[in-house]
């Protein structure tokens, strides 16, 4: 009946008053926009954090050598050369789901370009292998099955790599010489950057590992072999797969092979980013409750001192609930700013943040809500309360009241 | 003619506990009729608060009936008495009462928000300024009561109070925060009013102010002792004259 007059009246009262206006206002801000930001700040680390797990691989199961014993020495996992390109092949043509398989050498040489030279690790791999550890090329093309079958002199290079010798020209069709082996540049692998120890991903040769066995490292026995499974719930099944048939290609032999998958790496990682999403959001809840203190406290305040203007209004003919409604007005505007201009503050701290800092930000639209709804729910809340037990004042009473 | 205000037989006992009550209204029975301009007077803890708080429908007699421009409303409850002080009742109080940080013209405004027939808001600035114009402050429409003398808050509140046109204008010592010539000022508001037609009924203690009334009423202990029409009536004109002849007077003598 009275609605839109007494919307008319909050909107004045809360124009008349600007300090206290704003001072309200800001207890929403700060509440809203550092829970918003200090989300935004963990769920950018999470998804950090994520996206350098996926980028070891998709769904990749590694398989190592078992640990070498000479002489009562007991090497680490990888120290003995217990496995074949034969092993390779036997798990790509029987296991089921094994998508891709890569059998790896590993080795570092100094190898030569243009005049310059650089020391790098040289990996020997299948086809399989970008797919594998979902890594795209910038440039040219991944070597292929005939490379590998006749033992090509070709190879694709990492951004490094291509940095180092290859300084402002294309690279494709250069050649890079390793242990005097001439090796034809066919591809650039994108730059993928440190991971998560801080190792350059991007510093490296990549060769078919029939040429890195038979003519750079000279060795029949690979680093280790990585499988892609089709999907992170196969891959329990298609590691149980692997360890069948390597087993029954032992006859019996004790296992001489360890098998990891991503998953076991990736639980840990989740794990930490967990603990720091618990820790940012206890942050955030923190600073929800203060700046909920904060808009009660100014709420309360404003409301007790304005005792005798409610006193005044029900003198000249206000009843209880226009007052009341008056109050509740208020504070729904006040707790709407404060929360628009909140979730604004808390966008744009995350925005700096992240552009400053290079901390990657991601805002979170449930947190956002819960920000705002919490302090709106607060807001109102504790203007509500006072304005009900001012609004059944006797108006004599308010109107004495100093 | 019937009265405006007739209260019968009026009592005013506060505290439910027959020990500590007190009774502060003990049977009062006034009539006033449309045009009077009334000083209900009293030393403290006559009473006289007291009845004026039931008049102006803040608080409800204890027994006794209460009838405002024929109606009864002894019985009514707060929020038909809120809708009687809205539309029956203009109020002026001793401590003014306007809201802080509200312009002038915005504070006279306010009883209209609350009425019960919706009026635009050209209307109600019309009818303010009008109001404003009575009490010769409508050129001050638009400052805020801190940059208003007393006098002129004093007056701000007389528009406030008419701009429903009441039945009745209640005043609790209005003069009670002034000084003399300004007293004088507001008093001279009030007589233009009555003039006028409006019927005043002001609380005083000041036996000056009661001078510028036509009757004067004396509470004693809850108990109307005194009913008189008054004789040699103040004209605020003159008075005011007076003053300014003495101010003058004044100034004559220092400047010699």
């Amino acid at each position: 009946m009275r609605l839109l007059t007494t919307i008319i009246i909050a909107f004045r009262a809360l124009r008349r008053n600007k300090l206290r206006t704003i001072l309200a206002a800001l207890g929403m801000i700060i509440g809203v926009g550092a829970v918003i930001a200090m989300v935004a700040m963990g769920n950018g680390a999470k998804s950090q954090i994520e996206s350098s797990i996926a980028s070891l691989g998709q769904n990749m199961i590694t398989i190592f050598p078992g640990s070498l014993t000479s002489g009562g020495m007991r090497g680490g996992w990888g120290s003995a050369s217990s496995l074949t390109v034969d092993d390779a092949e036997a798990i790509k043509r029987e296991v089921i789901g094994a998508i891709g398989v890569s059998p790896e050498i590993r080795d570092r040489q100094q190898v030569m370009a243009n005049g310059l030279n650089w020391n790098t690790q040289v990996l020997g791999e299948s086809p399989d292998f970008p797919n594998i550890r979902a890594w795209q090329l910038a440039e040219g093309e991944f070597f292929t099955d005939t490379d590998v079958r006749n033992a090509a002199k070709v190879c694709v290079i990492g951004k490094t790599v291509a940095d180092q010798l290859f300084a402002g020209m294309d690279p494709i069709g250069q050649a890079i010489r390793a242990r005097n082996i001439p090796l034809r540049v066919v591809g650039v692998m994108i730059a993928k950057g440190f991971n998560a120890n801080g190792a350059d991903q991007d510093d490296l040769i990549i060769v078919p590992y029939t040429t890195a066995m038979k003519r750079i490292s000279k060795r029949d026995r690979i680093s280790n072999i990585i499988v892609q499974a089709p999907t992170q719930e196969q891959m329990e099944r298609v590691q149980r797969d692997i360890a069948d048939i390597l087993q029954q290609r032992r006859q019996g032999r004790e296992p001489d092979y360890t098998i990891r998958n991503q998953l076991e790496l990736a639980e840990v990682f989740t794990a930490q980013s967990k603990t720091m999403t618990a820790l940012l959001g206890g942050i955030a809840l923190v600073s929800l409750l203060v700046g909920g203190i904060g808009i009660m406290n100014i709420m309360l305040v404003s409301v007790t001192e304005r005792t005798r203007e409610i006193g005044i209004r029900l003198a000249v003919g206000a009843h209880g609930k226009d007052v009341l409604l008056q109050f509740l007005c208020e504070a729904v505007v006040l707790s709407l700013v404060g929360g628009i201009v909140g979730v604004l503050f808390g966008v744009g701290t995350s925005q700096l943040i992240s552009l400053n800092y290079g901390w990657p930000t991601s805002i979170s639209i449930p947190w956002v809500g819960i920000a705002v709804g919490g302090s709106a729910f607060v807001g109102i809340v504790s203007g509500f309360y006072p304005a009900l037990k001012a609004s059944q004042l006797d108006p004599i009473d308010a109107l004495r009241y100093e | 003619m019937q009265p405006v205000v007739k209260l019968e037989d009026i009592h005013k006992i506060y505290g439910n506990d027959a020990e500590i009550e007190v009774h502060a209204v003990r049977g009062v029975t006034i009539d006033i009729q449309k045009g009077e301009f009334v000083a209900l007077m009293g030393a403290s803890g006559s009473g006289k608060s007291t009845l004026m708080n039931i008049l102006g429908c803040l608080d409800r007699p204890t027994r006794g009936r209460y009838l405002l421009d024929g109606v009864d409303v002894s019985g009514l409850d707060r929020n038909d008495r809120a809708d009687f002080r809205n539309q029956k009742l203009g109020f002026v109080f001793q401590g003014f009462n306007l809201l802080a940080r509200t312009t002038a013209i915005e504070n006279v405004e306010l009883p209209m928000l609350y009425s019960h027939q919706r009026i635009s808001a050209s209307t109600m600035r019309d009818r303010a300024l009008k109001a404003l114009e009575i009490v010769g402050l409508a050129n001050r429409a638009d400052h805020l009561p801190s940059q208003l003398s007393g006098g002129q808050q004093q007056r701000v509140a007389i528009a406030r109070s008419l701009v429903n046109n009441p039945q009745v204008l209640l005043a609790d010592e209005p003069t009670g925060n002034l000084d003399s010539k300004t007293s004088v000022e507001v008093m001279g508001v009030f007589q233009k009013l009555n003039e006028q037609g409006i019927t005043i009924l002001m609380v005083t203690h000041e036996l000056d102010i009661a001078q510028y009334c036509k009757r004067n009423l004396i509470l004693r202990d809850g108990k109307l002792v005194s009913d008189i029409a008054v004789k040699d009536r103040f004209i605020a004109e003159v008075e005011m004259g007076k003053l300014k002849q003495a101010e003058a007077d004044a100034k004559l003598v220092s400047g010699n």
